[in-house]
């Protein structure tokens, strides 16, 4: 077990090592002056903040100290929090924003995940079983998960949203509200938070549904389903056995698809502007606030590193091959 | 007890129509006999086996009986054959060494296959120690995942479950194909001690390799393009075989102690017809070195000593 | 393939209702997205009407909210969605093949290293390492966007490749070859290589379609071409430019149903491939 994780664990530490040099590295491969932009758009200001500022970004860039030492400078600020500030929230530091950020998106996409995956799986079982339930569930599944996220969003949003006006379209919260422990206060949270929600929910779940039915069919159609049928087993225990030996794949197949869920939960922030990583990102490109781009890279990179370990310690715990020491990776 | 077979007709459902895997085989096992079926691949054997325990599609059943010990068994209705499996009849299959769930303990397979069948774990355990001692594998394995043990070793669990509730019978399908020569006199002479010792009662034991069944079987059936050749005892089919196809086949198998440099291997020309449109008769016709046009006609699966069958016209 | 292979193989693909299907939509975008421009009677950013008119004979799609012809936006958006998928799907599916089928031929050190690099790249999301190079450049056009997708979206094909070229390369015509003591390079392309063809087809088709996928998400932040327009940039002016509380619908259902229905039919014919090349697929 150890020898698995601590295979996978090498794997992350390499990923946060590139991901930190790509985040250095791209800025400078870039054509142009970074910093003037970067001042340029803090708008008129006085010529003593310009200086600052200049400073300021002259000894984070240091462009005239050898390369290899703006490099382990930038390693040393990433490791003392320090992501530099915000041009578009001057004077907020960009840690800080982004910390405000996190828990939205983990209020979003947590429950999105979590229910999609446990909910699309045994949807997808059952399908497997069941000829008039796969005539339906199936194409459904396909049409789900080819759905781009954001196009989802914004028929959910008009739809349930404006037409038949259910839900709020925008935000986390009413905007006269400000965030305290209610009754209103959490109703109101959680109507804003339906709508994201469920075209999350949605286009996961297709995916889910049909990855599981092919998987369940593939294990039923295994020698040791056929072998247990020769023993007379009755098809509860098969099924049984088909599902969870059907789950580790999709269990692995969660870590695979992080980085499209990433690529989601943006899009739907975006469509919604619900108050997460994925909209700061969006909102400090059209602002070409480098510092608040480089942070969130670093923290979404982050967040899909600590997620795939989870989902490896999870792995490791329901499938004992893995605990043997012997190869469990599905490739 | 006995194993009645009449007319027992089985195809294969493809896109291109129905391949005519198995026709009209007749045959009868009695108590403590160990029939060995052989023939080329293809010949019908693994249907047979296959048919009679687990019908399935893309197999059909087209026609024919199956009694075993008086009961006529409903191959055809996988739900009505459930109670017959496992209690009345039983295989080892070729795929033994897979056949095992890989992520469920051993033990604790057994005891939910054993649960699901209505038997309680804790009242058989001493028995199925026993049984694991006979075939040489200790308690432990019951702790241990499939990953753990070699294919052997997961050969004879397998043979161990599957008799473990003491079936009349017992099918065997080519379950040394994989092993080397040594190992595969071990798990042969497992097997006749099963025999021996009446934890089954007959064992049909399906292969190619008809110096095995030479060592073990008491009865041989030889098949050839889904049709029953010849069946009689060991001694009979190796020494006195009366079927063309029969004589072929022993005549072609190696010698010990003979040198191919001094006599010849004779193989067999020609291949087998195609079971999708198989010519009218004996299906042998075509390499058949005395085949003449009686044999368009379906020759009949005849006793011509006791004991001996024959399908061939000539012989009658 | 034998000529009976061949004609055997062309009938089960005919009969195979999904590959129809799945075939059929991507055809009749594709066409619609060739000629579409020239069907389309105004220039796609030119301002023709007053705004936000919903669909009508005049304008098929109706207009934006600032007054632009709705349906030449969507044609000549479909055809950049095309441009990207081949290019971005063929560049990713390039990459695959090389890194993947090295490491699953070679072995040892030089595949340890290739999985490792695979794996690194595979873990690291990459929407954000596309928005976090899209955003440094102020220029983008259709050819930038392909090649970035193309160099973010392999990992996924390598692995599969490489997967593939291990149980392929263990089978016993490859020894047979080996042993008779064929080159490397004609043991790859004589033996292996036909045998993965359909394989790298279906690869194929979901790198396009993820291609796509991709390239909609891009362009629905901002950071899609810079000059040219897009179904997801269609989307994204439609959000921010209140089309929502204004009911213009008529802006971003199109975009996005065609997305849909391009890539839904690229995975159909997907399956349906699959069942074609596969015989234990087929259904009775």
């Amino acid at each position: 077990m150890s020898r698995y994780l601590g295979r996978k664990l090498v794997i992350y530490i390499l990923t946060f090592f590139l991901a930190v040099t790509i985040d250095w590295l791209i800025p400078r491969l870039m054509p142009g002056d970074p910093i003037n932009v970067m001042i340029s758009r803090l708008g008129p200001r006085n010529p003593e903040e310009v200086q600052l500022l200049r400073d300021y970004y002259l000894r984070l860039f240091a462009l005239d100290v050898p390369m290899w030492q703006q490099y382990v400078n930038f390693w040393k600020s990433v490791f003392h929090g320090d992501l530099g500030r915000s041009t578009l929230y001057f004077p907020r530091p960009v840690l800080d924003i982004i910390k405000r950020s996190v828990p939205y998106d983990i209020f979003l996409l947590l429950p999105a995940i979590l229910t999609s995956w446990f909910a699309g799986n045994n949807f997808g079982a059952i399908a497997a079983r069941r000829r008039w339930l796969d005539n339906t569930v199936l194409p459904m599944g396909y049409i789900l998960t080819a759905m781009p996220y954001m196009w989802l969003a914004l028929l959910l949003a008009w739809s349930l949203g404006i037409v038949a006006g259910w839900f709020p379209i925008a935000g986390a919260y009413s905007f006269e509200l400000r965030p305290h422990l209610s009754i209103l206060f959490i109703k109101d949270l959680l109507w804003h938070w339906f709508l994201p929600f469920l075209s999350l929910f949605m286009v996961m779940f297709g995916g889910w549904a049909i990855g599981m039915r092919n998987m369940i069919i593939y294990e039923l159609e295994a020698d040791y389903s056929r072998y247990l049928e020769t023993l007379g087993a009755p098809s509860g225990l098969i099924r049984r056995y088909a599902f969870r030996n059907a789950l580790l794949p999709q269990i692995t197949g969660l870590a695979l698809q992080l980085g499209t869920i990433v690529a989601g939960a943006v899009g739907t922030e975006v469509a919604f502007a619900y108050p997460g990583i994925g909209n700061l990102i969006v909102q400090a490109i059209q602002n070409q606030d480098y510092f608040l781009i480089q942070g969130c890279f670093l923290f979404v990179v982050l967040g899909v590193l600590v997620a795939n370990f989870l989902i490896d310690i999870v792995y490791v715990i329901v499938d004992p091959r893995t605990r043997l020491g012997m190869a469990g990776e599905v490739a | 007890m006995t194993l009645q077979v009449e007319n027992l007709t089985l195809y294969y459902r493809t896109l291109r129509g129905d391949a005519r895997a198995l026709e009209d085989a007749t045959f009868t096992m009695v108590d403590g006999e160990i029939m060995g079926v052989a023939g080329e691949s293809g010949c019908g054997k693994t249907t047979l086996g296959h048919g009679i325990v687990l019908l399935k599609p893309p197999m059909k059943f087209v026609r024919g009986r199956v009694v075993l010990d008086g009961e006529e068994l409903p191959i055809w209705d996988t739900e009505a054959m459930k109670k017959f499996r496992f209690r009345k009849i039983a295989i080892i299959p070729q795929y033994a060494m897979n056949a095992l769930n890989p992520t469920r303990k051993i033990g604790k397979m057994i005891s939910e296959i054993l649960r699901s069948r209505g038997v309680n774990f804790k009242s058989i355990e001493p028995e199925l120690k026993r049984r694991l001692d006979l075939v040489g594998l200790t308690y432990d394995v019951l702790d241990m995942y499939p990953i753990e043990l070699s294919g052997g070793m997961k050969q004879r669990v397998v043979l161990v479950l599957s008799t473990l509730l003491n079936p009349s019978v017992l099918i065997a399908d080519e379950i040394t194909s994989a092993l080397d020569v040594s190992t595969q006199k071990a798990v042969m002479e497992m097997l006749v001690g099963f025999r021996d010792r009446r934890i089954v009662k007959s064992i049909m034991v399906i292969t190619h390799d008809i110096s095995i069944l030479y060592q073990v079987a008491d009865s041989i059936m030889v098949m050839y393009a889904g049709q029953l050749a010849e069946k009689a005892s060991t001694e009979v089919i190796i020494h006195q075989p009366r079927h063309p196809y029969t004589k072929l086949l022993i005549s072609s198998l190696p010698k010990v102690g003979v040198r191919y440099t001094e006599t010849q291997l004779r193989g067999i020309p020609g291949s087998p017809p195609p079971l999708l449109d198989p010519p009218p008769g004996c299906r042998f016709q075509e390499r058949c070195p005395v085949a003449f046009d009686k044999c368009r006609e379906v020759p009949p699966f005849l006793e011509l000593e006791p004991g001996h069958f024959v399908a061939c016209w000539r012989e009658f | 393939m034998k000529l009976k292979e061949r004609s055997e193989f062309l009938y089960f693909a005919w009969e195979n209702k999904k590959l129809r299907i799945g075939v059929s939509i991507i055809l009749f975008f594709l066409i619609f997205a060739i000629v579409g421009p020239d069907l389309a009677k105004y220039p796609p950013l030119e301002y023709v009407e007053a705004a936000a008119f919903p669909p009508s004979r005049e304008h098929w799609f109706g207009t934006t909210i600032f007054g632009q012809d709705v349906f030449s936006q969507f044609v000549h958006g479909l055809k950049a969605t095309f441009v990207v998928g081949l290019i971005g799907g063929s560049l990713g599916t390039l990459l695959g093949i090389v890194i993947g089928f090295t490491a699953g031929y070679r072995g040892g050190m030089v595949d340890e290293i290739l999985n490792l690099i695979t794996n690194v790249v595979l873990t690291i999301p990459s929407l954000a390492v596309l928005i976090i190079v899209a955003a440094y450049l102020t220029v983008r056009g259709i050819l930038t966007e392909s090649l970035l997708i193309g160099l973010t979206s392999w990992p996924w094909a390598a692995r599969a490749i490489r997967a593939q070229t291990f149980s392929l390369r263990v089978r016993e015509y490859v020894d047979m070859a080996r042993i008779s003591g064929m080159k490397a390079w004609r043991i790859i392309f004589g033996e292996i290589a036909p045998n993965m063809m359909s394989y790298l087809l279906l690869v194929y088709i979901l790198q396009f379609g993820g291609a796509i996928l991709y390239a909609a998400s891009l362009d629905f932040i901002g950071l899609g071409p810079t000059n040219a327009v897009s179904l997801g940039l269609m989307m994204n002016y439609a959000l921010l430019w209140a089309a929502l509380p204004l009911g213009i619908w008529w802006w971003f259902v199109p975009p996005g149903a065609a997305i849909t229905a391009i890539v839904g039919a690229l995975y159909v014919t997907n399956v349906g491939l699959d069942e074609v090349f596969n015989p234990k697929l087929r259904e009775m």
